[in-house]
């Protein structure tokens, strides 16, 4: 069953201030292969990891693939440094 | 093997005629994972220091997320008499046991030492930052690189090992 890319920004942007949000549907269209790049403030990567997992519960059920990156505010800075 | 877990729980969620919005629906579902099936998944990510959940064997792996996080371990060197996968396609209720032990939705799954590590994009990330490395040397499944060995200026043959 499709998932709408607006759902899920919708459910993450409730769930926790984001500083920055990337949300990419891989199924070209189709609403089954996500993947998402997250920054926000706090917990370890796995911690991080899991707290999105469990606001996306209801849509990754319904997904056929998800995969997420996750940092801190910081971290991003550093990926967006490493890879320019 | 865990088809006589399952056939229990299902014969009690068919007998239940209260309202779905009740508590004893939720209560149905986390008795999904019974007590068998737990202790099985516990024993088995305990008896091998790098334990993968993956789709496909090592061989062929049937997913490019479980194919991604076998390549990364092999970056590693992890010796074979040290992991063990398990195909989540040849066993359908291991494929939902799993989410629901490790209470991740996803596959591939890793654990080292019985300890969950992550999915495919965290060890994307951590064999990126080296964690992962540090992560398979601390809990002695590779041995530490000596960092003495590399010589300044000593040439590549580029011969591989066999």
């Amino acid at each position: 069953m499709p998932v709408s890319l607006s759902d899920l920004e919708a459910a993450i942007r409730n769930a926790i201030p984001v500083a920055h949000l990337e949300i990419d549907d891989q199924s070209s269209g189709c609403g089954e292969n996500y993947a998402v790049l997250i920054a926000f403030e706090g917990k370890s990567t796995l911690a991080r990891h899991r707290f999105i997992n469990e606001v996306l519960k209801a849509q990754i059920a319904q997904m056929h693939a998800f995969s997420q990156k996750t940092f801190t505010p910081k971290q991003y800075e550093a990926y967006l440094q490493k890879s320019s | 093997m865990l088809r006589s877990a399952f056939r229990v729980t299902y014969t009690k969620r068919v007998s239940s005629r209260l309202p779905i919005f009740s508590s004893p629906t939720l209560s149905l579902a986390r008795r999904y994972l019974s007590q068998e099936t737990r202790s099985k998944i516990q024993d088995a990510v305990s008896a091998t220091p790098v334990v993968l959940f993956m789709k496909g064997t090592p061989d062929f792996p049937q997913c490019g997320f479980s194919r991604a996080a076998i390549q990364v371990l092999d970056l590693h060197g992890v010796p074979p008499e040290k992991m063990k996968t398990f195909n989540v396609l040849e066993d359908s209720e291991l494929r939902q046991a799993i989410k629901e032990f490790s209470e991740w939705p996803t596959i591939p799954q890793l654990y080292v030492n019985g300890e969950f590590v992550g999915g495919c994009d965290i060890l994307l990330s951590m064999h990126q930052s080296g964690e992962l490395e540090d992560l398979l040397e601390k809990k002695g499944v590779i041995p530490p690189v000596a960092e003495e060995s590399q010589a300044p200026g000593s040439p590549n043959t580029g011969t591989s090992s066999a």
